[in-house]
């Protein structure tokens, strides 16, 4: 019988205590936080964080990074809306063009990491200010998105019974991550992104696709933070360059407080979700709150990420295996 | 040394390309006058507004020399300006309050510094001491620093109004604007710091083999730290002026994108990411380089968002060009050590 | 008779070094073939260019009678030559499972059939007589659990050739022996097993033919049976049996100052255990014993390298409480580390900076050597250990093995050690080299400096030590002196009451 409480495992459990007891104190603090639309929404509210957590969660466990996710967030949703919008294509094509774009950008970031070996977090940081400067080009303003098949599909919602409402987002976002899931643990692509994150150069030597491999996690990245940015333009009815500021760190932050390792080689599509569930508790509380500011939200999450990495730090110093690895 | 190619040849040369093309293609860009007492033109432009990002890169230039690297350049900045313009402006409800600077510039300029020390030991602890890739740590400041910056300032641009405290930026001495002068002064600081003691030796032999070096006597995780904290002192420099230009501090905005600009002004230089080795000189031409495209692109009337697509283009290529180097150096060390 | 692989006249060149030249090779279905050979005779090489890593500049090779051109370890291994490699070449975080089958495992609709898989690795597993399960992570086992998990994974491509590169390095013996176990039932399985390691014991333990090679030539192949310990070495470092034993002889005054540095009950964690030695100014002081036994790490200790957990340590009377590299050269210690490249050299610096580094780090920040001064250290050293480089600003790694090591050595010659922490100077440098480090350590201690000498060549060790402590299992378990210092008494030491 294997053990539940492995070392690897700790942070997930770790993740998994901190969510229910902040969902629980928020519950006892605050009226109403129990209520179902609240919990449901913060799968809608963070759906095209999850989306882009997801992303980043293949890159982190193939021991990478990708800085370029939030801005991405931004280029693509300013892409949409420009070209529904002021080039009148149909929306299909333009949220084709966009994941197209998404795609081609994270395959290139990829290709440049693969190929020539360049720091992940340079090439990516070099990938933020392309997609910025490239939003901001396409148009500084923010654009309204007022095409009827997509403004039908931001209005959209399921009425549960008790009617509660789940929007499209939420769909989109808990059948991403099922997708990827299934990516991660059934197929080889996934089992070898593990494999690179435990040791790339055994990983050569077994003859895994390791260059392929690598270059399509970013790939895939660059695709899923794409489609968050099409989620975040439905769910706020508009294009913006500028949205996805720092989205980043919230990306990271859910990845890591989920228990995947920055090093790479453990962690799990899973952990990421209830990262995301974490970060969205705390948004809402701080809004239920009511006085605190916006930009504690920033500092709560970037204390937490702190505990969580020096967490990780102090786990694979105890641990004798990892000195091999 | 002087057998071998000068690394300084390429950051030269590209500086030069930039100037024969303004030479040709605007009008007037080499024309210097005289007015007020003070030197004008597009060239004293150029070292006026590249300050910022050559002060960056004096301090970035010592972090990638010890192997590492500093993604939260801009958010020091941010921090420090809002750090000076609450001790200026006193608005109601921050909590630096308590501190009461009696406008003093030195006072000022002090206070706001040891915010920029107090990043830099944090950036310098986690790095060295818990031993976190330095992205990771830094990356956690890059972020989290602009919601502390936001915190001073409670969300709002913070403007204000102090010539002493201005002419940091807009005031001249000798004939030159003074953050020219504050550049110069830097320049030798740094030189002297590094080259007058063997702090320079130190960093590049913990860049080059951090573990040769703890072997040696060599206090790896001082010189590491020393690097983050030398590295956010000049952002706080870099911060102030950006301050005292604008009158004012945007938590949002002070520093955004720089570190990016900092990073590619050092790689222009030659100091190579991998550690090692560094040049302030050249990470000063890499600035002046930076400052001059980014005038130039400006001066032809394309907008500002087009430099950042263009600067991340360039950033690649150089890192392409220094790989493609190291690479070809690290298979014939491997081959000759087999 | 028919090879089962068949290389003829390999040679591989790199720039500036010829590292094949000409090389034969053949191996029979069903033998173990020793590889043999000293640091940069090629052995590495000859495998990279049999497994696909290296392309070829000229030569042939046949695989089962048809032309065998592998791309990659990947192709080379799908046509069936697999190779298990000296650091366990797995992933510790995945399951023993995904280690043996990924790349090849059964999948369907619905992707990986994990339960073929698992099955699958536990008949893999059971071939070599290993039941572990194979659910569980690999990096929760042993080393030597791992190494018979990567056989697994080389076997189950059903392998023709299996090349194992150094596998027995981190084994102890009760390890070792299970792995030759294993490798005998895989001989007999009709695989031919090309077998490389520096324990000379294994090759007469294990290996039907031993082929040596020296400095990317070939010297022969032998049949083991037959073969003496002597000569074998005599093969592989190129000089007559008859010089090797005449150094061994020679005479040694012991010293009889008062210690220098001493340690009693020295041990850390996880590591070696209760060591008590003493060291005196002017002798040349051996530590012997296997790879693993704890030479290295008892150095380490020493200086301050790694932490110490037990045990107290003085250095000229006086006790070493918190002990470090920088305490350890206040009190004029000095280390050259076992590992070149990863703990010595600093590349990309220059010879100049490589050279003086130290002692600057000994000054401190503040009192910055002038250019005079370091000039004259540089001058002085290449003078003294006749280090041969055209021109010091030169980066360090351009230079040859054997004057990288005088260059290290230099480093801390210039800080005027009293004693001299040696750690297998004379590992991968050529034999001239050799001799001019052996030299300089003499010259050393006939200076009054105490040297402590670390080397896995018996013959070195007899040669330079006029005392020798040798190390079994991460213990002391005795001393020598003078004349009882030999190869015969030492390695009857190492091999202690087992054989």
């Amino acid at each position: 019988m294997r053990r539940v409480f492995t070392r690897e495992r700790l942070p997930i459990i770790a993740t998994a205590t901190v969510l229910v007891l902040l969902y629980l104190a928020s519950g006892l603090l605050f009226k109403g936080f129990f209520g179902p639309q609240v919990f449901l929404n913060l799968f809608s509210d963070n759906a095209f964080l999850g989306i882009v957590a997801v992303g980043m969660t293949f890159v982190i466990l193939s021991g990478g990074i990708d800085l370029s996710v939030g801005s991405m967030v931004g280029c693509s949703s300013i892409m949409l809306a420009t070209l529904v919008e002021k080039g009148h294509w149909s929306p299909l094509a333009g949220i084709a063009a966009v994941l197209a774009f998404g795609i081609v950008v994270g395959l290139t970031q990829g290709w440049l990491i693969q190929k020539f070996g360049l720091p992940p977090f340079l090439v990516t940081l070099a990938g933020l200010f392309f997609c910025r400067g490239f939003g901001l080009s396409i148009s500084r303003e923010s654009i309204q998105i007022k095409a009827p098949l997509l403004t039908s599909w931001s209005n959209w919602s399921a009425t549960l019974p008790g009617g509660s409402t789940v929007p499209l987002a939420s769909f989109i976002f808990v059948g991403f991550i099922l997708i990827a899931a299934f990516l991660a643990k059934q197929t080889r692509f996934g089992r070898t992104v593990y494999a690179i994150g435990g040791s790339e150069p055994s990983t050569v030597l077994m003859g895994l696709e390791v260059a392929r491999t690598k270059t399509l996690v970013y790939t895939f990245s660059g695709f899923a933070s794409a489609l968050g940015g099409l989620v975040f333009a439905l769910y706020t009815s508009s294009g913006n360059a500028v949205s996805g500021t720092g989205l980043e760190l919230d990306a990271i932050a859910s990845v890591v407080i989920g228990g995947t390792l920055l090093t790479g080689g453990y962690g799990s599509v899973f952990g990421s979700l209830l990262g995301v569930l974490t970060l969205g508790v705390i948004q809402t509380a701080i809004m239920f709150q009511g006085t605190l500011s916006s930009w504690w939200t920033k500092i709560a999450i970037g204390g937490l990420l702190l505990v969580f990495v020096l967490l990780q730090r102090a786990l694979s110093v105890l641990s004798p295996s990892a000195k091999n690895a | 040394m002087s057998r071998y190619k000068s690394p300084l040849l390429w950051p030269v040369l590209a500086l030069l390309v930039l100037l024969v093309f303004n030479l040709v293609a605007t009008p007037g860009f080499f024309h210097l006058e005289m007015r007020d007492g003070r030197l004008f033109g597009s060239l004293i432009d150029i070292l006026n507004r590249g300050t910022p990002v050559l002060l960056l890169s004096l301090g970035m230039t010592l972090v990638i020399a010890t192997g590492g690297i500093d993604l939260s350049v801009g958010a020091v900045m941010a921090i420090v300006g809002a750090v000076a313009a609450c001790l200026i402006a006193r608005p109601s409800g921050c909590v630096l309050n308590g501190i009461d600077a009696h406008g003093a510039v030195g006072t000022i300029v002090a206070i706001s510094m040891m915010a920029a020390l107090l990043c830099g030991l944090f950036n310098g602890f986690l790095v060295s001491v818990v031993g976190l890739q330095p992205f990771v740590a830094t990356l956690l400041l890059m972020v989290a620093g602009r919601g502390l910056a936001q915190l001073l300032t409670d969300g709002q641009i913070v403007i204000f109004n102090h010539a002493g405290f201005q002419s940091l930026s807009t005031g001249a001495t000798a004939g030159l604007v003074n953050p020219v002068w504050i550049a110069v002064v830097a320049c030798v600081v740094s030189s002297m710091a590094t080259h007058g003691t063997s702090l320079g030796q130190f960093i590049r032999a913990v860049g080059a083999n951090p573990k040769a070096a703890f072997l040696s006597g060599i206090n790896v995780q001082a010189v590491k730290a020393a690097a983050y904290v030398a590295c956010a002192l000049c952002a706080g420099v870099a911060g102030l002026i950006v301050t005292a230009d604008i009158k004012g501090a945007d938590a949002n905005n002070a520093g955004l994108y720089l570190e990016l600009d900092a990073i590619l002004a050092v790689c222009i230089g030659g100091t190579s990411l991998a550690g090692g080795k560094f040049s302030f000189a050249g990470s000063v031409i890499g600035a002046l380089v930076m400052q001059t495209l980014t005038t130039t692109i400006l001066t032809r009337g394309v907008p500002a968002e087009a430099t950042l697509v263009l600067k991340a283009v360039i950033v690649v290529a150089v890192c392409l060009l220094q790989a493609r180097q190291s690479q070809a150096k690290v298979v014939v060390v491997k081959e000759a050590t087999t | 008779m028919s090879w089962l692989l068949e290389l003829r006249g390999i040679t591989k060149s790199f720039p500036g070094v010829r590292a094949l030249d000409n090389v034969d090779f053949q191996l029979r279905p069903g033998e173990v073939h020793a590889l043999m050979g000293e640091n940069g005779a090629g052995k590495s090489t000859l495998i990279k260019v049999m497994t696909g890593l290296f392309a070829l500049d000229s030569g042939s090779m046949t695989l089962g009678g048809s032309p065998f051109q592998p791309k990659s370890p990947h192709h080379a291994a799908e046509l069936g030559i697999s190779t298990v490699y000296q650091e366990v070449n797995l992933v510790p975080n995945l399951s023993v499972a995904e280690n043996v089958c990924l790349g090849r495992e059964s999948r369907s609709w619905y992707g990986i059939r994990w339960r073929d898989m698992q099955a699958r690795c536990r008949s893999a597993l059971a071939r070599l007589g290993l039941d572990i399960d194979p659910r569980m992570p690999l990096g929760s086992f042993s080393i030597a659990v791992q190494q018979m998990v990567a056989i697994a994974r080389a076997v189950d491509v059903s392998a023709k050739v299996l090349v194992l590169d150094e596998p027995t390095s981190s084994l102890d013996r009760k390890e070792t022996m299970h792995l030759f176990e294993t490798v005998r039932k895989l001989r007999d399985d009709g695989i031919g097993i090309v077998f490389v390691t520096h324990f000379l014991d294994q090759v007469f333990e294990v290996a039907d033919r031993t082929t040596v090679l020296r400095n990317g030539r070939l010297v022969g192949t032998f049949q083991t049976q037959g073969l003496t310990k002597l000569e074998l070495v005599s093969h592989m470092i190129g000089r007559s049996a008859e010089g090797l034993v005449g150094d061994s002889s020679r005479e040694r005054a012991l010293s009889t100052g008062s210690p220098v540095l001493e340690a009693h009950g020295l041990g850390r964690k996880g590591s070696v255990q209760d060591i008590s030695i003493d060291v005196r100014p002017g002798e040349t002081l051996g530590l012997a014993g296997l790879l693993g036994s704890g030479r290295t790490e008892t150095l380490r200790l020493l200086f301050g390298a790694d932490k110490r957990t037990q045990g107290r340590l003085t250095t000229g009377g006086k006790e070493a409480r918190a002990w470090s590299p920088r305490k350890a050269m206040a009190a004029r210690l000095a280390f050259c580390p076992e590992d070149r490249k990863a703990e010595g050299v600093f590349p990309g610096l220059s010879v100049e900076e490589n050279l003086t580094l130290v002692v600057q780090a000994k000054r401190g920040l503040w009192r910055k050597l002038g250019k005079r001064a370091r000039q004259e250290i540089v001058d002085h050293f290449v003078e003294a250990l006749q280090i041969k480089v055209p021109d010091i600003g030169r980066p360090v790694q351009t230079l040859s093995g054997g004057n990288q090591q005088k260059v290290i050595l230099a480093r801390w010659l210039a800080t005027e050690p009293q004693v001299l922490l040696l750690d297998e100077p004379t590992r991968g440098i050529d034999v001239g080299a050799k001799f001019e480090v052996a030299n300089i350590i003499d010259q050393m201690s006939s200076q009054g400096v105490a040297v402590v000498f670390v080397s896995s060549e018996l013959d070195e060790t007899v040669r330079s030590c006029a005392r020798v402590y040798v190390l079994r299992d991460q213990r002391l378990v005795g001393e020598l002196l003078a004349e009882d210092v030999n190869e015969q008494k030492i390695m009857a030491m190492i091999a202690g009451g087992s054989s």
